[in-house]
């Protein structure tokens, strides 16, 4: 249909007037086109909010224990309810999503820069560069990721940091592929030879022209890693490795209500575990609206 | 089985196809576009109409409607067709789903992406005919076979058997011809059929399809940006300007008289035998280009470039398995796993000239100019310009010297070579900031006075290139190029994915840029029309070897070699 694709560009660029915030204006527009894209950006705004501001407005220490108000079910004064030593489980979910978020962003920050450049270079020169590149993410790829993280997080030491480092480590092989393959397929397009008459180094062509091309993609991958990212870090806290009690974290209360569930006591396990799955399931609806952010070619 | 939609006798004295006052409306983010406007065209039984438009017209939207296969953002908003008296626009899509190939049948631009590569051809064809239930299974085999060598496929036996990627363009066409006609439909859509294909093989296809309709009694519609191309293979012309039809002639009548403005200029623009550049805008624009001065001659200068026995081999591949390579990498590859793609050519160009290098697809003329433009290292041979033999600096190394500067190049496609995420400013500037030496508060004013230059408005540089027409992403390409005040201009058929009226206006600027700025073009090209306007000397390749050399007049006035006769011949002739 590349006519008809032509007559509405055609139109479009009639009516195009570059605009001062034409950012923001492209924004609304991405959100208003697709009402899920929307509702995740909301939800994401909430779970941002809750990070930023979340410590500073709770009612309640997410770390005082109260033993006169041990498993009590969700009330007026404990919305959440309270856990076996009383703390107020509201308070610990929202403080939680901090923490939570910080090894998210930080491990995907880490392996998007790491991931993305190795493969673009993979797919750019080819060769040796893309041997080396493409063997070390296939390693990666032939352990049990979570295993893997769990040795990794073992062997280093039960840090944050170490969460973050393993949280990337694994991820690693999902970003080299794909900025390889998109590298790949734009190495020889014409727009790149264009540099080359310009000029442009080798280093200059890979940096400026192709990475950028292949952010929209990359942002799609990076949405889906975050909510992929915390799931790690919690299912690591779960089974003990990493965040230590008594840091609120969400992995740590699922695992600290696990036992409480048979008698009786829900709640101790299951707030914790849907800002859990809520936030994961922002973080994967986030993606296609994120593509249609940074895409130069959505913004007609 | 299921019934015929359209009995044979059903509809007798109606015309085949009837289309009334359609227009199709597209949902776009900026509210509804009419991409066709209250179209009216009757096809009658066994004609061969030609729709005929640049981009955006409405040509391939007209028909998309009539097979009713527009994407969920168009619908038909007003207007009838009818087929034989079938009213396909409140058909169910069953019916249509039986209408399409049984009845009416289409053939799409990129042969290669209307086949399946993983299906064999002889099994695709077979597909269509148990689709539509037109032989028992027990003899499909046979009659996939006879549709190959319907098509003038040789050796259709051993074919059946091949996949898309093992054949070639004009071979894959013929396929797609084949699946197309295979249930003998009644009409056939060929939408840009040779676009895309070397111009022998435009020829060979046209006539085929031309062939095999008539002697089926078939209706054919032609959907071509080609003026020349429609006119030489369809009795009746449709002309569409921005979604309407603006002039239907008989195709005799339409380059003689043509009664529409808009038809005259897309006439004019029509790149044909003995005319020059100038003729090739719309009239009213003529005036104010000066006639042509003629290439001062300047023998006893250096030429600029001295291309002597140039060759580039590449390994063939698929000839030793890859087990093979990783046990024996050292071992020098022997010669008949060689491919010469380049088989050394020789050849010059004088200051201030343009050459024309001309050759089908797979010629090696893409190869040369890669060579020449050092971003491809040769094998062997060498490449003097200007007295410097630049053959032997490695490619890897050619981005960083001075010399790049001199040597530019105009892509063959504007949307491929314009990075998607630079507005039109910044891709001229590129070559500035890179390797002008200019600095950046005077980057602006410089990329202003290379626009105007080009003819581009100076208020669409904040663009970016999907926000621009093909036209002007053209002139952006161009200003990119002459922006470090090159000696040596490399054209890539800088005009192919153009429309003529662009084309022409394209061409011209190029001569003009030449004329003030003393260039030579290195112009590639496949077609011969538009090399003649363009250049003063022509060099005729194939198979990586020139066939041919001399001046424009003389070659193309005066073939010697039989293959330059055969391109000459293959160029559509419309009557005149």
């Amino acid at each position: 249909m590349n006519e008809s694709a032509t007559v509405i560009r055609q139109a479009a660029a009639v009516a195009e007037k570059p605009q001062r915030n034409s950012m923001l204006r492209h924004a609304r527009y991405v959100m208003s086109e697709n009402a899920v894209t929307g509702f995740a950006f909301a939800l994401f705004t909430l779970i941002a909010l809750c990070a930023l501001v979340g410590p500073y407005v709770v009612p309640h220490d997410p770390l005082a224990s109260d033993t006169t108000a041990t498993l009590k079910p969700p009330s007026l004064a404990h919305w959440f309810g309270t856990d076996q030593l009383g703390r107020d489980i509201f308070s610990r979910v929202i403080v939680a999503t901090r923490l939570d978020c910080f090894i998210a962003l930080s491990s995907v920050a880490l392996v998007s820069a790491m991931g993305g450049l190795a493969g673009v270079a993979a797919g750019y020169f080819g060769g040796w560069t893309d041997r080396i590149v493409s063997r070390i993410a296939d390693t990666i790829m032939a352990f049990p990721l979570f295993v893997l993280a769990m040795g990794i997080v073992a062997a280093l030491g039960n840090t944050v940091t170490n969460i973050v480092i393993a949280t990337a480590i694994i991820n690693f092989p999902l970003y080299a592929r794909v900025a390889r393959a998109e590298a790949n397929v734009r190495r020889e397009a014409g727009f790149v030879q264009a540099a080359r008459l310009s000029g442009n180094s080798e280093a200059r062509i890979l940096l400026l022209h192709i990475l950028p091309n292949i952010m929209p993609i990359m942002m799609v991958q990076i949405s889906l890693t975050l909510g992929y990212a915390i799931l790690n870090a919690a299912g690591l806290s779960f089974i003990g490795l990493g965040v230590r009690p008594p840091t609120p974290e969400w992995g740590i209360m699922v695992a600290e209500g696990a036992g409480n569930i048979i008698s009786g006591e829900w709640w101790i396990a299951l707030f914790p575990g849907a800002a859990l799955m809520l936030a994961v399931f922002c973080f994967n609806l986030l993606g296609d609206g994120l593509r249609d952010l940074v895409d130069p070619q959505r913004r007609t | 089985m299921l019934k015929r939609v359209i009995s044979p006798d059903e509809g007798k004295g109606l015309p085949l196809l009837d289309v009334k006052n359609l227009t199709v409306e597209f949902h776009t983010r900026r509210g509804i576009v009419r991409a066709v406007e209250h179209v009216n065209v009757t096809i009658e039984k066994g004609e061969t109409v030609g729709i005929v438009g640049e981009s955006g017209s409405g040509k391939s939207v007209t028909s998309y409607a009539v097979m009713r296969i527009l994407d969920r953002a168009g619908h038909i908003a007003d207007g009838s067709v009818s087929f034989s008296g079938f009213d396909l626009r409140a058909a169910s899509e069953n019916d249509m789903r039986e209408m399409r190939g049984r009845e009416m049948s289409m053939i799409f631009q990129s042969p290669r992406l209307a086949l399946n590569p993983i299906r064999k051809i002889g099994k695709q064809i077979e597909d269509v005919l148990l689709q539509h239930a037109q032989v028992d299974s027990d003899v499909v085999n046979e009659k996939a076979v006879e549709m190959l060598e319907l098509v003038r496929i040789a050796r259709p036996r051993e074919r059946y058997h091949a996949y898309p990627f093992e054949l070639s363009g004009g071979m894959c066409q013929r396929v797609v011809i084949a699946l197309a006609l295979a249930c003998k439909p009644q009409l056939l859509i060929a939408d840009e059929p040779t676009t895309g294909l070397d111009v022998t093989t435009q020829k060979a296809v046209m006539d085929l399809v031309v062939e095999l309709t008539r002697e089926r009694g078939m209706s054919t519609i032609l959907i071509t940006h080609d003026l020349g191309l429609a006119a030489t293979y369809c009795s009746r012309i449709v002309v569409m300007e921005k979604g309407k039809i603006v002039e239907t002639a008989e195709s005799e009548v339409i380059f003689r008289k043509p009664a529409h403005a808009y038809t005259r200029k897309l006439m004019r623009a029509t790149p044909r035998p003995g005319i020059s550049l100038p003729d090739l805008l719309p009239e009213n624009q003529t005036a104010k280009t000066k006639p042509l001065a003629p290439t001062p001659k300047m023998r006893n200068q250096m030429p600029l470039l001295v291309v002597d026995n140039l060759v580039k081999e590449y390994p063939r591949q698929g000839r030793s398995g890859s087990l093979g390579k990783l046990f024996s990498r050292n071992r020098p590859v022997p010669e008949s796993e060689i491919f010469r793609a380049v088989d050394g050519i020789s050849f010059s160009i004088a200051r201030g000239e343009s050459v024309g290098l001309v050759g089908e697809s797979g010629c090696g003329k893409s190869t040369t100019s890669m060579m020449v433009m050092r971003l491809i290292d040769k094998s062997a041979g060498s490449i003097v310009f200007d007295g410097e033999d630049i053959g032997e600096i490695p490619a890897s190394r050619f981005a960083s010297l001075a010399l790049r500067k001199r040597i530019q190049m105009v892509f063959q496609d504007p949307t491929d070579s314009l990075n998607p995420r630079l507005t039109a400013a910044r891709a001229i500037a590129d070559p500035l900031l890179r390797l002008g030496g200019v600095p950046r508060n005077k980057l602006r004013a410089h990329c202003e006075g290379l626009a105007r230059q080009v003819g581009l408005p100076v208020e669409l540089l904040d663009r970016f290139p999907h926000q621009l027409s093909g036209g002007q992403k053209a002139r952006v390409g161009i200003a990119r190029a002459i922006a470090l005040k090159p000696d040596l201009i490399i054209l890539d058929e800088p005009t192919a994915a153009l429309d003529v009226s662009v084309q022409a206006v394209v061409l011209n600027l190029l001569q003009d840029l030449k004329d003030s700025l003393g260039m030579s073009y290195l112009f590639v090209s496949h077609d011969l029309n538009v090399v003649r306007l363009l250049c003063d000397r022509v060099i005729v390749m194939r198979s990586g070897k020139i066939v041919e050399e001399g001046s424009t007049a003389h070659v193309l006035v005066k073939p010697q070699a039989d293959y330059t006769r055969e391109l000459l011949a293959a160029i559509p002739h419309p009557p005149l």
